[in-house]
């Protein structure tokens, strides 16, 4: 590499002996560390592969259950994994760079591209935020459980809700009153707990029952992901057209729970456990929030530590010291926290 | 007292602006690299499904690109190929080895036990 010496002087030295690989503690200790938290990972995605392949239930595939942009709605497979991905690679690239700038002792430099860096590992968390709020809350239609004892993930575009007209008065609600708040909340609320009835009856909170009045629902598609004994129908299968409405509707208002909502948590007394989720087994839901979040806490702490190397090259501490070794260290640590989420990507959402 | 038992160690932490030129045009060029394996991966991701029977090819296309992408990034942006021959092998040799190792046996056990579940369930 760039100004490798082959002499030995006082700085190759370690406490009077020669240094290992040539190489300075820190950087060394920072690759042991780096060794010693990607087997830990390695480990997450290994149990990760170990529970997928001994399910025997439908595994979830990536581009069905992430295919959301923001205010864009569906439709659009991995793209926003992609872009998180384009994000982090992008802020490791700043980093390479404000490493180069401070084998230079271009101070300005090392500043600038630090400051890319925190800004781009911000981006990420933000995405993150969005990803699992969308997780939880999960899709429009949710999961739906069939007649037949079978269980299927809609897609299709869902017809807007437009307003719950009163028809029989509770506590809070007057007969003939029109509600238009917080529509689509009180909907699912209501599906999850069985409490839609046949033409499109809720039952609310307060004991009143109202007239859903909703737009027409377009392109309808069930795909079976769990099948049953009492069904003929397998994983795979697809109902589309009116026959997928039909279906759908019955088990919406069969007055009995039939549908979930995103991934569901449920407390027992003493855990918080998730327990339901409309995207598959249980285990991809832990697995989910285990996995990202994990990584997610790495790249929170990867931020913090970008702003500290940040503060101390603004202040002039690593110029004074005649290297930028620290922002390489760090550096290290940066571009690990990317290294992982290509692994995260490829085996979470792309396999 | 002032110690004098602790170092400040700085080795290959400076090069010149030529040379700056040289690993900031790698940077830019497995850069694109990076971006262009991730659009690879979407399209076939997206376009290619699971149930085709071109699926198990697109797999192993993923998992390819994918050692290819982390190579690149251990490699030049964490300048691992820079290093002395033996630094690269201390670090890489022993994690390969354990997590092939427990990728393999992880893997098949788990067929297994999926097999035993699937041979108990009526």
């Amino acid at each position: 590499m760039a100004g490798q010496t082959t002499q030995l002087d006082s700085k190759t030295l370690w406490g009077g002996k020669e240094s290992p690989f040539q190489t300075s503690y820190g950087k060394l200790m920072m690759w042991f560390f780096l060794v010693s938290d990607a087997l830990t990972f390695s480990g997450l995605l290994v149990a990760y592969g170990f529970v997928r392949h001994d399910t025997l239930e439908a595994w979830p595939i990536g581009e069905e259950t992430f295919n959301s942009l923001p205010f864009l709605g569906h439709g659009y497979p991995l793209i926003y994994v992609a872009l998180m991905t384009f994000i982090l690679i992008v802020s490791s690239v700043t980093m390479v760079l404000a490493v180069e700038a401070g084998h230079r002792m271009d101070k300005k430099g090392v500043v600038k591209w630090m400051i890319a860096t925190v800004i781009g590992g911000f981006f990420f968390l933000g995405s993150q935020v969005w990803e699992w709020s969308h997780f939880i809350h999960g899709s429009e239609f949710g999961r739906i459980e069939l007649a037949d004892g079978s269980e299927a993930i809609v897609k299709g575009h869902f017809g807007e809700i437009e307003s719950f007209t009163v028809i029989e008065a509770g506590m809070h609600h007057k007969k003939g009153e029109v509600i238009k708040d917080d529509l689509m909340h009180t909907f699912q609320h209501a599906a999850e707990n069985g409490h839609i009835h046949e033409g499109g009856m809720i039952h609310l909170h307060d004991g009143s029952i109202a007239k859903i009045k909703k737009a027409h629902d377009h392109d309808m598609e069930l795909t079976i992901k769990g099948a049953s004994q009492d069904s003929k129908r397998k994983i795979g299968d697809k109902i589309t057209g009116k026959e997928a409405e039909k279906q759908y509707y019955a088990s919406l208002y069969s007055g009995t729970p039939k549908v979930t909502y995103g991934a569901k948590w449920f407390e027992d007394g003493t855990h918080w456990l998730p327990t339901k989720n409309e995207y598959g087994p249980q285990q991809y839901a832990h697995f989910f929030f285990f996995i990202t979040g994990f990584h997610g806490f790495h790249v929170f702490s990867g931020v913090l530590i970008n702003i500290l190397i940040l503060i101390g090259a603004m202040k002039g501490t690593y110029h004074k010291r005649g290297h930028y070794e620290m922002v390489e260290k760090t550096g290290l640590y940066w571009h690990f926290v990317d290294l992982v989420w290509v692994f995260v990507f490829t085996f979470f959402y792309l396999v | 007292m002032e110690r004098d038992d602790l170092i400040e160690y700085s080795l290959d932490t400076h090069h010149s602006e030529e040379q700056g030129k040289q690993i900031r045009s790698k940077i830019v060029k497995v850069t694109i690299l990076l971006t262009l394996i991730t659009v690879i991966e979407v399209a076939l991701g997206a376009f290619i499904k699971q149930s085709s029977g071109a699926w198990p090819y697109v797999k192993w296309t993923f998992i390819v690109l994918t050692l290819l992408k982390a190579g690149y990034i251990v490699m030049v942006f964490m300048h691992l190929g820079d290093e002395r021959k033996w630094m690269r092998n201390v670090i890489l040799i022993p994690y390969a080895m354990f997590i092939l190792y427990l990728i393999f046996i992880a893997l098949w056990e788990a067929l297994a036990v999926g097999d035993a579940w699937s041979s108990v369930a009526v």
